[in-house]
């Protein structure tokens, strides 16, 4: 399904991601794991297009997307979410879902009708599928964290990614709320059939769902494969000592 | 065509080119540290060419102590600047850019009524100092001294500028900034002294400029935003935040001007609009910059 | 750097966006109709000088509102909008004044004329990097200048193109009440009109699936990327159709100031209609027009007492700026709301 292979990336000499090869299969639930500063967001903003390679290639059902403008890639299936929530702050939950509905179906050209008006019951049904029905009014940028980081799930969603990437779904939520991410994150990606990727920094949630591991460490992947073969490695074990992967086995 | 004709457009072009290199490289350190754009730049240009004409007026009022002027007017200009960032700008920091953007704007309205207000609207001039009021033969044109005096300052600035971004404490503060404004928080305590610092050196610059420019052309109003659009684009052409680009960007700036006149007489602006047009085109963060 | 939307500035409070809206619609009283209509009488009920600073605010309004489809809408900061102003005004006046086409023509031409320049200036202004977009428009508009003044044989250079001819409103006679006006009266009544259907149209766009798209670029530009919007696409969208409507009201503007000169397009101008926005309020529709009226009546004011009118918009921008971000009608939607809050207690 998605497929990056060979991927670098440097700054100003300094290689933030080397050499990364990495495939998620269809329906699968990966993660990528590492301690700050691994090159987990870099990877992830080079597959979304925010930044261009400067070696390797991503691949989306065998198709090259390397350095396509974000846009592109939106629409060709890839979803995302950001480590700094990402919404728009000034419109309200509803009309925050509703745009990305419009812009999915291609009417974001459209002059001449109402944008009030349309895609209602898919954006209600959305916001009720994610538990955000009872605040469709509310201003986006009021939201509680917790709720923002739901609406831009929701955002993500309403463009019917076949992967979807998720940078830290649960960065600063409370245990409660950590909880209740992962519940619905897990009913979602049954329900629509998803492929998805995502970064964590809580190991109890990472071995919790995901099917598959990619650890990074400066910039290399060091150890893949499923969750039980990633904490077994010895190399693993030596990066993350001390890191909370063994406390939480 | 004669040679002496191209030597002397060259040489005209090189002394505008200087005279940019100097108003735009303190907009590009400004750029380069806090990412605003000071629209009121130019407007501390005209500011120091109107405190060089009075202070000539008051040290000498027939017409010397042209250096004492220069110096009150650059140090004077310097202070305005940092006045305005203590006063100001330090509300703003936490603020959006539009606020900071809209502010320097208002600064450009306020203080070229300001200028009309104290100076009255008459075009206002200075004369060159006697030591450089003479003139050299040079390929068989007449160069005034002072124009050479120009041509000789702007690179001097230029190095100037070079040693204390790359040879000073405060300098390799204000670069660590350029890279990563949060590495100047991480180094903490001095952030605010650095910036007002680097706020007056800008405004130094501008009113320094202001002040030289005065014997060469006449003091009006309106010289803010004139200067302050040119400014724009040898930076556009140049790339924002980048000092040798300022320099390199002012120098094609200054030739294409002056040789534009034959191919568009009469209005060689056209071939500068030209030039930035197509450096947009091919590489949209100027010839020096780095893309953001 | 980015010119970031989310400031109290632009912020539209979505719910009182939407109070607002209900009081003025099931209120029962369809005040923009009124306003209209009130303003339509200015001819009769008021005097010379009155139809004179009721077009300029009709024209203003129109200018400021095209400006706000950038600043408020899709969270642009032109400082050089007075450039299609500026074209609209010119290409109406030299197709009516040296070629004698009639303004029906002539009025259209000029807003497409400017939408032309606007996306030709706009590939410019809206590529690649965000901060140059301030620079540029700026840059562009000195251009403009500099062509009005530099160029004699068609902008007439400083002279500038005077005695534009008024259209032809004889038909005007023929409606009742009508005949007696004069074709300064009549061409306001015109302005009106025109005016009326532009700002409808461009609420009308603000609203639908177009304009949502470009308030999810004001919000958060990144995050718009990625619902698959070209962003920079939609901006140049955005700045052409706001410099097509500006070119409209400087074709208006040429024709009731009987001339056009090289200083209508200086920067200046773009000065006063960006604080007549904000002074209106950038985050509401209603805001720029409301701006427009209060600085054109601010302008007659002050210019008894003195002639730095920059001064003036400059200390308004400050206070504006430290003060009251959300502008005229900002401000009174903050009151309503303090009222009604206080009323339910």
């Amino acid at each position: 399904m998605l497929e990056v292979s060979g991927l670098s990336k440097s700054f100003g000499g300094f290689r933030a991601v080397s050499d990364v090869s990495l495939t998620v299969d269809t329906r699968q639930i990966a993660a990528v794991i590492g301690p700050n500063g691994a090159g987990k967001s870099t990877l992830f903003n080079l597959i979304t297009g925010h930044l261009r390679p400067d070696g390797g290639t991503v691949r989306l059902d065998g198709r090259d997307i390397t350095g396509a403008p974000p846009y592109r890639i939106c629409r060709m299936g890839i979803g995302r979410s950001f480590q700094r929530t990402n919404i728009f702050s000034q419109l309200t939950v509803f009309e925050n879902v509703q745009a990305a509905f419009l812009v999915h179906h291609g009417r974001g050209r459209n002059f001449w009708l109402r944008a009030d008006s349309l895609y209602r019951e898919e954006t209600a049904a959305l916001l009720a599928s994610i538990g955000l029905a009872a605040q469709e009014e509310t201003v986006a940028g009021t939201l509680s964290y917790g709720n923002q980081k739901q609406l831009e799930l929701g955002l993500a969603l309403a463009s019917s990614p076949a992967v979807l990437l998720l940078d830290e779904p649960t960065a600063g939520m409370s245990a409660t709320e950590t909880h209740e991410t992962i519940r619905l994150l897990e009913r979602i990606a049954a329900e629509r059939a998803l492929t998805l990727l995502f970064t964590e920094h809580d190991m109890e949630v990472v071995f919790s769902i995901a099917q598959k591991i990619a650890v990074l460490h400066q910039g290399h992947i060091i150890a893949e494969g499923r969750p039980e073969e990633v904490r077994a490695d010895p190399e693993v074990r030596r990066v993350y000592l001390g890191h909370g992967l063994t406390h939480t086995q | 065509m004669s040679s002496s004709f191209l030597f002397s457009q060259f040489m005209g072009g090189l002394t505008t080119a200087m005279f940019l290199f100097l108003i735009a490289s303190g907009l590009s350190l400004v750029f380069g540290v806090m990412r605003i754009i000071n629209f009121a730049h130019g407007s501390f240009y005209m500011v120091g060419a109107y405190l060089a004409w009075q202070a000539v007026q008051w040290v000498h009022p027939t017409g010397g102590g042209f250096w004492l002027a220069v110096v009150i007017a650059a140090v004077g200009v310097g202070l305005l600047g940092a006045l305005t960032e203590r006063l100001f700008f330090r509300s703003l920091y936490g603020r959006e850019e539009l606020y900071q953007l809209l502010f320097t704007y208002a600064l450009v309205l306020i203080l070229g009524d300001a200028a009309k207000f104290v100076w009255g609207t008459d075009q206002l001039s200075v004369s060159a100092p006697p030591a450089l009021a003479g003139s050299v033969q040079i390929f068989g044109t007449t160069q005034p001294l002072y124009t050479l005096f120009i041509i000789a300052i702007g690179p001097a600035i230029a190095f100037a500028l070079w040693l204390l971004l790359n040879r000073t404490g405060a300098g390799r503060m204000l670069r660590a900034a350029q890279m990563d404004r949060e590495m100047l928080d991480a180094l903490g305590a001095n952030v605010g002294t650095i910036y007002t610092l680097m706020f007056a050196v800008s405004a130094f610059l501008a009113g320094l400029s202001g002040a030289l420019v005065t014997p060469i052309e006449s003091i009006v109003p309106g010289m803010d935003v004139l200067i302050i659009v040119q400014a724009f684009i040898v930076v556009v052409i140049g790339g924002m935040g980048s000092l040798w680009g300022t320099f390199w960007g002012s120098v094609i700036y200054g030739q294409v001007l002056s040789f534009g006149i034959l191919i568009f007489p009469g209005f060689s602006l056209f071939s500068v609009f030209a030039l930035m047009a197509v450096i947009l085109i091919v590489r949209p963060w100027g010839l020096f910059g780095r893309p953001l | 750097m980015t010119v970031a939307a989310s400031t109290p500035m632009l912020r539209r409070h979505a719910l009182a966006a939407t109070a607002l809206r209900d009081r003025i619609l099931s209120g029962g009283v369809p005040w923009t109709l009124v306003i209209f209509l009130l303003m339509a009488t200015v001819p009769w009920l008021g005097s010379r000088y009155d139809t004179f600073l009721a077009s300029q605010i009709t024209i203003d309004a129109l200018f400021a509102v095209s400006l706000n489809l950038l600043l408020g809408t899709t969270g642009l900061v032109s400082f050089g909008h007075v450039a299609y102003f500026g074209v609209g005004a010119y290409v109406c006046g030299i197709l009516m004044k040296t070629y004698g086409v009639p303004f029906s023509l002539a009025f259209p031409a000029s807003g497409l004329g400017a939408a032309l320049f606007a996306l030709v200036s706009g590939y410019f202004c809206v590529r690649l990097i965000k901060l140059y977009f301030a620079m540029l428009t700026l840059a562009f508009s000195q251009i403009i200048w500099a062509i009005a003044y530099k160029w004699n044989a068609v902008t007439g250079g400083d002279q500038g193109l005077p005695e534009i001819p008024y259209p032809h409103l004889d038909w005007m006679s023929s409606i009742p009440g009508c005949a007696d006006l004069s074709i300064g009266a009549r061409f306001y009544l015109l302005t009106l009109v025109l005016v009326a259907v532009s700002l409808a149209i461009v609420h009308h766009i603000i609203r639908s699936p177009f304009g949502r798209v470009l308030t999810t670029i004001r919000d958060n530009p990144e995050r718009a990327a990625f619902l698959g919007i070209n962003v920079r696409l939609y901006q140049l969208a955005s700045f052409v159709i706001a410099g097509g409507f500006a070119g409209l009201a400087g074709a208006l503007y040429g024709i009731f100031s009987r001339g056009v000169f090289a200083d209508y397009v200086f920067w200046s101008k773009s000065a006063e209609i960006l604080i007549m926005t904000i002074l209106g309020g950038a985050g509401y529709f209603w805001g720029p027009p409301v701006g427009a009226a209060a600085l054109v009546w601010l302008n007659q004011v002050i210019t008894d007492y003195t002639q730095y009118w920059s001064f003036v918009l400059g200390a308004i921008l400050l206070v504006l700026l430290f003060g009251f971000p959300g502008g005229i009608v900002g401000g009174l939607d903050m009151l309503w709301q303090r009222l009604k809050r206080l009323r339910n207690a």
